[in-house]
């Protein structure tokens, strides 16, 4: 029977209900009195030089507080990258400036040069259109592979080329080379991992507020992480300290990655706060969201695999494009190499890996980490190349698969990293299980009556998260360390605050968390709250990415409370009059250990709070305990994923029939919650599959710059909850951390993507269109079209 | 958006009459009038709303068979009303989403002639009157190419005459990201002959496709369908080739012939 409470239970989520009735606090329901409005000047040209910017009609205008340009920004720093890369030849990557508001040129559509702060948005936005900005235009680099050309355009004046860093990584290439003189068979794939927009339902939003009483700065912002602001934005761009800089991320509505970085609008805000001596508010519109917050993947790659003539694979070589955009944004120098690279061995025993990443600079909107971040990238590469693999060799593709598993674990791969347990041959079978491989003949018999071609897809993944060990990110040029925080104050009554380092933008930490700590100390759930998005309120913990936070921030949490515990039996044997060491803690009573004496635990908490009968002598009063939390490895959450697509072979139009994961994510907290998670993981990388494109015409004008042009997926999209079975069953549980978990928040997104191209593909073979062996992302009708007649 | 000063008359007399100042412009259901003002892309002095016109609301059948719809009639109306006309009902319960049927019309459907729109391919198909405060104009006339139609400065789409076919269906391919017609076709059987329009295909907006008329008025099955018109003036764009819109005609015609009823 299932549980109703604690670890393993399912409860409703708290949150929702402040989300679905409208009681969400977000960060644009935050309005300080006085507020004024900024609108910001963003180019709409890929690349220009400003020759100079008037503002001198629009400073007289109704409302106008201040108007700002690139150099009132010139006495602080520049927007920060949070992760230092070095090259092959050992060099530092290139560094460009990423001024707050442009200097000297505009790099992308959508690069803010100017802004005005007035009374309202309306005033702001009319003493906008009377700025005169002479910028002229310079030729844009949009593609890739023409920006490392010689003699291209550079996007930055003063780097050599733009070219960020050409990182190699994994087994050298004698050994490389080695394996694919010798292999029986080679397979080469090149492919496209387009770029997306991240599209949280919320829109970006900053309100800056200055206190002249306390030289006090705050900031609220919609961010996954707002330690990393204040530290970023504090430290680096501004030269805040801590004590003088509170940044709030209120109820968040959706991150997906992009909400991680720091950008120049937060930064503004607070500058401007105290220069005009106002609150300051901005809110993104849709608009501006589409060329203003981090774009997602844009790889392009040439990937290779070798195998024996027994189908055992030999080795791995891959060689990568990653697009920066026009700057480096917080993380984006990470995500090609140590969020990517790593996992380029995949689930297999491949004995040399090699990946070869050249990062470049665009005329584009930057590009950061977007949800599964590297991994989806990585995934998609190998998996596609595998397919195509069998394929070419006539074997059955689970087959293949399965042959080059990794079974012994620990184990060691050829890209750094060590995996510290799984099963892939367990989630393997229960995918095969769930999707009834056998019955898929039969399926696809009964389509084909429909003339309709039916595919089957299968795929396999490994992702590294609970990011992520300190030492070990340091020595890979991580700038900050990636542990998190949490406290535990335990009220007079028993009530408990669990302030913690993790954000919570969807996830549901204020029903899991909760379910955790209840567990442990055998109390009602409902006497928990968790406190979260407020530095002053919460310890320095780094926030939620990269499907850390109960691996990471949950381990802290779990650490706190057992400190908690301790005490509390030390407090408990004193009211008992027995020694602590036979203390026991269950359902709530302490009881010595074999005796039926007991105090409940609000006896005990009043105790601590009431100190009249209390060893002050032994032990402080008061209940609240800290604990800081960095893992000793990464998790590694796996897992085998299936869907079948029909293709309607005259319109190329694809639907989902079916789609099944079996994941392993070890231990699991609220199924639920797991079980949501990875829906609509899953529903982000169908969209990648099929209908997502961010798409620069070669101008740098953005063609997908709206809802019209943009396709996000829809629920009719997908497949229906009868067909769409998400399966956690199979738990090899962490060994490393002590909730045994490993994250489950971007599994979906990693594993889905490749499963329904490998699909689409099978689909087409089936219908006789042979000749088809890739079809970039998205498998949108016309390029199924255009595959199927060779256009 | 720009400031405005907005009239809601109550006649088509007092619209006409408001339409007369400069700067001022017509407010059908705002489906596209309104992002455009939002985006600060439109500066009217005046907007002249439409959705106090009672008489420009509802649908009903005419002594000659024809259906009648008022130019304000919302697309959720004909989608319930329309019910002698089920592939124009159809049509208009496939606009958009709720929220768009709920408050786009007809008559501002047809007065901004959205190249992917889909009624402009029901009344091109239909053979429709579209009539205004000032005259009634044949479909065959009213279409002249991408957002463009013989209405004059300050015309006010009254009302939509539409011949009920003996058979009718109309076929939408989607675009991917805003669902409008990628190539939307309705195929319309007279007593007379076959009409057949596309929409969402050419650059010169919605067309008769003549070859496919012809074919089908004498033999109406699928298999009569011709081979596909050239891509030639297709739009190509993001979302499929001038070749890929080209082959779709083909293939939604056939579909929209296969489910006429």
């Amino acid at each position: 029977m299932p549980k109703d409470h604690g670890i393993g239970a399912s409860p409703k989520r708290r949150e929702d209900v402040r989300f679905l009735t409208g009681a969400g606090n977000y960060t644009d329901d935050i309005n300080v009195h006085g507020q004024a409005y900024v609108h910001f000047l963003r180019s709409d040209l890929a690349h220009g030089k400003i020759n100079s910017i008037d503002t001198s009609a629009a400073e007289g205008m109704p409302g106008v507080v201040k108007i700002f340009t690139g150099a009132d920004f010139e006495g602080v720093g520049g927007l920060p990258c949070g992760w230092q890369v070095t090259d092959k030849n050992g060099e530092p990557m290139k560094e460009p400036a990423h001024p707050v508001l442009a200097q000297g040129k505009v790099r992308h559509v959508g690069d803010p040069y100017a802004a005005v702060v007035a009374d309202t948005l309306e005033e702001a936005r009319n003493a906008a259109e009377a700025i005169v900005a002479d910028i002229e235009e310079l030729d844009p680099v949009v593609d890739m592979a023409a920006a490392l050309e010689a003699g291209a355009t550079k996007v930055h004046d003063d780097l050599s080329d733009n070219l960020c860093y050409d990182w190699q990584f994994g087994t050298d290439t004698e050994t490389t080379d080695a394996a694919f003189a010798k292999a029986a068979h080679v397979t080469k794939l090149e492919l496209v991992n387009q770029r997306l927009v991240a599209n949280p339902m919320e829109p970006r939003v900053a309100v800056g507020d200055y206190s002249r009483a306390g030289d006090e700065h705050t900031l609220y912002t919609t961010s996954q992480n707002p330690h990393v602001i204040r530290l970023l934005m504090g430290a680096f761009v501004l030269g805040i300290p801590e004590h003088k800089l509170r940044v709030v991320a209120p109820d968040v509505g959706g991150g997906f990655g992009t909400k991680i970085f720091h950008y120049a609008e937060e930064a503004f805000c607070t500058f401007a706060a105290k220069a005009c001596n106002r609150p300051v508010k901005w809110t993104s519109t849709r608009s501006e969201a589409f060329m203003s917050d981090c774009h997602g993947r844009d790889h392009v790659t040439t990937i290779e695999l070798a195998l024996d003539a027994d189908n055992n694979f030999l080795a791995v070589r891959t060689d990568t494009k990653a697009n920066m955009g026009a700057y480096l944004s917080t993380f984006a120098s990470s995500v090609p190499t140590w969020l990517h690279g790593t996992l380029m061995a995949g689930n297999y025993k491949t004995p040399a890996v090699q990946v070869n990443v050249k990062a470049v600079f665009t005329n584009t909107v930057p590009v950061d980490a977007y949800r599964g971040a590297g991994r989806p990238e990585a995934t998609f590469q190998l998996e596609r190349v595998i397919d195509k693999a069998a394929r070419e060799l006539g074997v059955d593709p689970i087959a293949l698969r399965r042959q080059n598993f990794i079974t012994q674990f620990p184990y060691a791969t050829p890209v750094a990293v060590e995996y510290d347990t799984g099963d892939y041959e367990a989630t393997m079978a229960k995918m095969e299980e769930l999707m009834d491989i056998p019955g898929f003949a039969a399926r696809r018999a009964e389509s084909e009556k429909n003339g309709k071609l039916r595919g089957l897809g299968v795929n396999c993944f490994i992702e590294a998260c609970g990011i992520a060990p300190s030492n070990l990110v340091g020595q890979l040029g991580a700038r900050a360390g990636l542990y998190d925080a949490a406290t535990v104050r335990v009220n007079a009554t028993g009530s408990i605050s669990v302030m913690v380092g993790a954000h919570s933008h969807g996830q549901g930490h204020e029903t899991v968390f909760p379910q955790v700590v209840a567990e442990m100390l055998g109390i009602d759930e409902s006497m928990i709250d968790i406190v979260h998005g407020d530095t002053s309120k919460i310890p320095f913990g780094m926030g939620t990415y990269g499907s850390r936070s109960l691996a990471v921030c949950g381990s802290a949490m779990v650490r706190a409370t057992e400190k908690i515990i301790n005490k509390a039996k030390k407090i408990a044997g004193h009211l008992l009059e027995a020694s602590e060491s036979d203390i026991e803690l269950k359902d709530g009573q302490f009881t010595v250990a074999g005796t039926d004496k007991s105090v409940a635990w609000g006896d005990v908490t009043l105790a601590a709070y009431v100190p009249h009968n209390y060893p002050l002598e032994d032990i402080e009063p008061g209940l609240e305990e800290t604990a800081f939390y960095d893992p000793a490895n990464f998790t590694y959450p796996a897992g085998a994923y299936a869907c079948e697509v029909e293709v309607d072979p005259d319109t190329g139009a694809v639907s989902i029939e079916k789609f099944v994961s079996a994941d392993d994510f070890g231990n699991v907290v609220n199924p639920m919650i797991v079980e949501g998670q990875v829906h609509g993981g899953i529903a982000q990388g169908i969209g990648q599959a099929l209908l997502e494109n961010c798409a620069y015409d070669e101008n740098g004008q953005l063609l997908s710059a709206s809802y019209m042009d943009y396709a996000m997926p829809r629920a009719d999209d997908l497949p229906h909850m009868a067909n769409y079975v998400v399966d956690h069953s199979c738990q090899t549980p962490c060994t490393h951390n002590p909730l045994g978990v490993k994250g489950c928040g971007e599994a979906g997104a990693i594993g889905s993507p490749p499963t329904v191209v490998n699909a689409v593909i099978d689909a087409l073979h089936s219908g006789g269109h042979t000749h088809v062996s890739h079809i970039d992302m998205p498998v949108s009708p016309s390029r199924v079209w255009a595959a199927i007649n060779g256009q | 958006m720009y400031s405005f000063d907005i009239q809601r008359p109550t006649s088509v007399a007092d619209a006409v009459a408001a339409l007369g100042t400069d700067e001022a412009q017509p407010l059908g259901g705002g489906q596209t009038l309104i992002p455009t003002l939002k985006q600060r892309l439109a500066a009217p002095s005046v907007l002249v709303s439409l959705s106090a016109i009672a008489e420009m609301k509802g649908v009903c059948t005419m002594d000659d068979g024809r259906l009648s719809i008022g130019g304000g009639t919302t697309h959720a109306t004909v989608a319930a009303e329309a019910s002698s006309y089920p592939a124009l009902a159809a049509l208009a319960g496939n606009i958009g989403d709720p929220a768009v049927r709920s408050r786009g019309t007809i008559g501002g459907s047809l007065a901004n002639n959205d190249p992917s729109a889909c009624y402009p391919a029901a009344a091109l198909a239909s053979g429709a009157t579209i009539v205004t405060n000032a005259r009634e104009i044949p479909a065959d006339d009213y279409f002249q190419g991408m957002f463009a139609t013989a209405l004059d400065e300050g015309e006010i789409i009254t009302e939509v005459r539409f011949p009920v076919p003996e058979k009718g269906a109309y076929m939408k391919f989607e675009q991917p990201a805003s669902r409008f017609a990628l190539v939307g076709v309705f195929v319309a059987k007279f007593s007379d002959g076959v009409r057949v329009a596309v929409t969402g295909a050419s650059e010169d907006g919605v067309f008769r496709w003549s070859e496919a008329e012809a074919a089908l008025s004498s033999n109406f099955s699928a298999d009569a369908v011709p081979a596909a018109p050239s891509g030639d003036g297709m739009i190509s764009d993001l979302h499929g080739s001038g070749a890929y819109r080209a082959h779709l005609v083909g293939v939604m015609t056939k579909r929209a012939v296969a489910a006429a009823s």
